[in-house]
C-alpha cells in the first residue's frame, strides 16, 4: 500500500512528524472552539444579569478555594427531574461572567445554579458551620472557621480591574468603590448602600450575611453569593430561542 | 544508591531514569494514600478537618498527585528510558534531562501545598495557579528539546513508534496547557489570577483540555510504553507495522474532538455536544486497534502469560484499556449520559482506567526497568509481583463494581417519581444510599495500596541486590 511506504518519510524525519502531529490535533479544537466566539450565537439575551458585587465575588473566590464546585454543580440540565428539582434550566448567559465557569461535573451534593433565596442566611450560616445541625445525614465537611475569619476585601478594586480586563463590564465607579461596597453589602445599615444599589441594581441583596454585625466575615460573602445564584436572570418575558428545546 | 553503575554496563544517562522511577514509585503511593483518605471522608464526613484537610482541597491533591506526579514521572522515566535505546543514543543533554527532574517535582510540590492552602483555579486538571503554570511551560519545553533531540541526533534511520507516542503526548500537553492556561494574575505578587474564557467558552476550554489530559497524558503516552514493554518483556515483535501506523493517527486525531461529550445537556450549543458524542464513538475503534495490536504481539508467546506476572500485568492493563474505552464510548451517548453524569459512575470509570490502564502498564514497566537500571538480572521476588498483582486486581473490581452500583443507582434515584407524580427521593436520600457503597469503595482502594506497598518492598530488596530464593530457580526472560 503506498500510503504506508509514503510513511517512511515521517518515521525518518521527526521535525516532519512533530509537525503533522500539531496539524493533526489541532483541526478537532478549531473547528469545535472557534465558533464559540461569535458570541451572539452562542449566548441568549435575557435581562437582569449583572456582574457579581465586591461581595459576592469574595464569596465565588472562597466557593473556588474551598473547592466546593468538587462536590456541587451549577448546571440545571433541561430534563424533567432535574427541572422540577432545582428549577429553570441553566442558561448560557447565567454564567457568562464567572472566570472560569462552575458547571462541575460531580453532584456529591446537590446542584447550586439556583439556591438563591431558597434557604434563608440563618440556615445557609448553620449548615456551613456544620452541615450535620441541619441535614443530619449530610456527609459536607464544616466550615465553621469562616464565620471567624474577616473577608479580605481592600484588594477588590484590583480584582474587579483584572475581571474587566477580561471582559466584565465593571465601570470605573465600580472598580473605586469596590471596598465600600463590599463593606456595605454585609450590613443592613450602612450608609452606602444607596451607592451600592446604584451601581448593581435594587435587587442586591444588602444585610448581615451571617447575623455577627462585628466582623464582616467570609461567611458574609459566601452567603451573599450563595444567595445571589440562579436569582439574576428575570425569567418573566424569556422566551426561549425558536428551535430549542 | 543512586550513583552505583551509572557507567559500567550502560553508554545511557540512567541516572535520570532512575530519578524519574523513585520519584514514580514515592509519588505513586502518596497519591494513592491520598485517594484512600478521600474516600474514607466520603463515607465517614468526621474526617474531614478544616481548614487545610477538607473534601474540597483534597481531591485535587490527590488527583494531580496519581495523573501529574506518578502518572507524569512514569512518563519521564520510561521516555527517557525508551527513546535512548530505540534510538541508540545517549539524552540530549544530561543537564537539562536533571533540570527536568527537579523542575517537575518542584511544580509538583507547589502545585500540591498550593491546593492545602486553598490556592486553586477551580478547572479540573488544571488547578495550579498561573505561576506555577509558567514554571511548567519552561520544564515542559526542557522536556520537549531533551527529548526532541534525542529524537534527531538518533542512530537508526527510523524513528521507532513508541517514540511517536511519547512526541504527540509532549507536544499536546503542550497545546492544551498554553490553551487552557490563559489567566491574568490579580498582582505578580499575589496567587489569585482569573481565567481569561467565562462560562460556555470557558466549559468548552477547559473539557478540550480536560478530556485530552486523558486522552495525551494518560493514553499516548502510556501507549508509548505499551509498544516498547510489551514487545520487549515478549520477546516477540510488534503485531502489525500497519495496524500501529493507523492506531496512531486516527487515535491523535479523533481524541481530540470528545471534549464536549463533558457537557451533554448544559448550555453548550448542541451542535458541539453532538459533534463531541459522534468522535467518542468513533474513538472506540482506534482504542480497541491499539489493544489488540498490544495483545496479540503475544502471539505464539502466550505460555509467557503463565510464568511471568510482569508480562501479565502489561496484559492485564490492556484489558482494563479495552475495557474503559469501551465504556468510554457508551457513557457519552447522550441518553446514557444524562443517567451517568455527575453520579460515581464516572468516578468509576475513570479508575476502571487510571488503576487498571496507567497503573498497571506502569508497574509492569516499574518491573521491567527497575532490576536493570540497578544492574540486576530480575526483581527481587516474581511471587510479590504476582501477590501486587492479584491485591490491585482485586481492588479495582472491588471499587469499579462499587460505583457501578453506586452511580447507576443515585442516578435512577434523582430521576424517580411515586405514583403522585412528585420526586420520590430528596437529594440527601440518595446520598445515604451510597453510604456501602463507599466503604467498599474505600476497601477496594486500600487493597489497591497494599499491593503498591508490596511493590516497595520488593524494589527496596531488588535495588539492595537481594534475590529471594524462589528467583533464584526460575528462569523466566533473561531478557537483554
Amino acid at each position: 500500500m503506498s500510503l504506508m511506504k509514503k510513511h517512511t518519510h515521517l518515521e525518518r524525519n521527526s521535525i516532519l512528524m512533530l509537525v503533522c502531529i500539531i496539524v493533526v490535533v489541532l483541526i478537532g479544537g478549531i473547528v469545535e472552539i472557534i465558533p464559540l466566539f461569535r458570541m451572539e450565537t452562542v449566548i441568549e439575551p435575557v435581562k437582569g444579569m449583572r456582574p457579581y458585587t465586591p461581595l459576592e465575588l469574595a464569596g465565588q473566590n472562597i466557593f473556588i478555594r474551598e473547592g466546593c464546585n468538587v462536590c456541587h454543580s451549577q448546571q440545571i440540565r433541561p430534563l424533567r427531574d432535574e427541572v422540577v428539582r432545582y428549577g429553570h434550566y441553566s442558561l448560557a448567559a447565567e454564567s457568562m461572567y464567572d472566570h472560569p465557569f462552575l458547571w462541575g461535573s460531580k453532584r456529591t451534593g446537590p446542584d447550586l445554579a439556583r439556591v438563591g433565596g431558597r434557604y434563608s442566611d440563618e440556615w445557609h450560616v448553620a449548615h456551613l458551620k456544620n452541615p450535620r445541625d441541619v441535614v443530619p445525614e449530610s456527609i459536607m465537611p464544616t466550615y465553621s472557621m469562616l464565620a471567624k475569619r474577616a473577608v479580605k476585601l481592600d484588594d477588590m478594586p484590583a480584582h474587579l480591574k483584572t475581571l474587566r480586563i477580561v471582559g466584565v463590564p465593571y465601570t470605573d465607579d465600580m472598580v473605586e468603590e469596590a471596598y465600600n461596597d463590599g463593606m456595605a453589602q454585609a450590613r443592613a445599615d450602612s450608609p452606602n448602600i444607596d451607592g451600592l444599589k446604584a451601581r448593581y441594581g435594587d435587587k442586591v441583596n444588602a444585610r448581615d450575611f451571617d447575623g455577627n454585625p462585628n466582623l464582616t466575615s467570609e461567611m458574609d460573602a459566601l452567603v451573599a453569593y450563595l444567595q445571589v445564584l440562579g436569582t439574576m436572570v428575570d425569567f418573566s418575558d424569556y422566551e426561549p430561542a425558536a428551535g430549542a428545546k | 544508591m543512586l550513583q552505583q553503575n551509572s557507567s559500567n554496563t550502560s553508554p545511557y544517562n540512567d541516572d535520570v531514569v532512575r530519578y524519574f522511577a523513585l520519584a514514580t514509585v514515592f509519588w505513586g503511593v502518596a497519591g494513592f494514600l491520598v485517594g484512600l483518605l478521600i474516600a474514607l471522608q466520603m463515607a465517614f464526613p468526621a474526617l474531614n478537618f478544616e481548614p487545610f484537610l477538607t473534601f474540597g482541597r483534597m481531591r485535587p491533591l490527590h488527583t494531580s498527585a496519581v495523573i501529574f506526579a506518578f502518572g507524569g514521572n512514569a512518563l519521564f522515566a520510561t521516555s527517557y528510558y525508551i527513546v535512548q535505546r530505540t534510538c541508540h543514543a545517549r539524552l540530549f543533554s544530561d543537564g537539562l534531562a536533571k533540570f527536568t527532574f527537579w523542575g517537575y517535582q518542584s511544580v509538583i510540590l507547589m502545585a500540591g501545598l498550593g491546593y492545602l492552602f486553598g490556592v486553586t483555579q477551580g478547572k479540573e486538571y488544571a488547578e495550579p495557579e498561573w505561576y506555577v503554570d509558567l514554571w511548567l511551560t519552561v520544564v515542559w519545553v526542557a522536556y520537549l528539546v531533551v527529548f526532541l533531540g534525542t529524537v534527531i541526533k538518533r542512530k537508526e534511520p527510523h524513528i521507532y513508534v513508541a517514540n511517536w507516542f511519547f512526541l504527540a503526548f509532549i507536544i499536546t500537553v503542550a497545546v492544551l496547557h498554553l490553551g487552557n492556561g490563559l489567566s491574568v494574575p490579580v498582582s505578580l505578587l499575589g496567587t489569585k489570577s482569573y481565567t481569561v474564557m467565562s462560562g460556555v467558552q470557558s466549559a468548552m476550554i477547559q473539557w478540550w483540555y480536560g478530556h485530552n489530559a486523558v486522552g495525551f497524558f494518560l493514553t499516548a503516552g502510556f501507549l508509548g510504553m505499551m509498544y516498547y514493554f510489551i514487545p520487549k518483556r515478549a520477546e516477540r515483535p510488534v503485531y502489525s507495522y500497519r495496524l500501529s501506523i493507523l492506531h496512531f493517527w486516527s487515535l491523535i486525531f479523533i481524541y481530540i474532538w470528545a471534549g464536549p461529550h463533558h457537557l451533554h445537556y448544559t448550555a453548550l450549543p448542541d451542535w458541539a455536544q453532538t459533534l463531541g458524542m459522534t468522535f467518542s464513538i468513533m474513538l472506540w475503534m482506534p482504542s480497541w486497534g491499539g489493544m489488540i495490536n498490544g495483545m496479540m504481539t503475544l502471539s505464539g508467546a502466550w505460555h509467557k502469560l503463565r510464568q511471568d506476572p510482569v508480562l501479565r500485568f502489561m496484559i492485564i492493563a490492556l484489558a482494563f484499556y479495552g475495557m474503559s474505552t469501551f465504556e468510554g464510548p457508551l457513557m457519552s451517548i447522550k441518553s446514557v449520559n444524562s443517567l451517568s453524569h455527575y453520579t460515581d459512575w464516572t468516578i468509576g470509570h475513570v479508575h476502571s482506567g487510571a488503576l487498571g490502564w496507567v497503573g498497571f502498564i506502569t508497574f509492569g514497566a516499574l518491573y521491567y526497568m527497575i532490576p536493570r537500571l540497578w544492574g540486576r538480572k530480575e526483581v527481587y521476588s516474581l511471587k510479590l509481583v504476582e501477590l501486587h498483582l492479584w491485591v490491585a486486581t482485586l481492588g479495582i473490581v472491588l471499587y469499579i463494581v462499587a460505583m457501578w452500583i453506586a452511580g447507576i443507582m443515585q442516578g435512577l434515584m434523582w430521576r424517580s417519581y411515586n405514583e403522585m407524580g412528585f420526586l420520590e427521593y430528596s437529594f440527601v436520600e440518595t446520598v445515604m444510599a451510597m453510604h456501602p457503597y463507599y466503604i467498599i469503595r474505600a476497601l477496594g482502594g486500600a487493597l489497591y495500596l497494599g499491593g503498591a506497598l508490596v511493590m516497595v518492598y520488593n524494589f527496596w530488596r531488588t535495588i539492595r541486590g537481594d534475590v529471594a530464593a524462589e528467583t533464584r530457580t526460575q528462569a523466566v526472560g533473561a531478557v537483554a
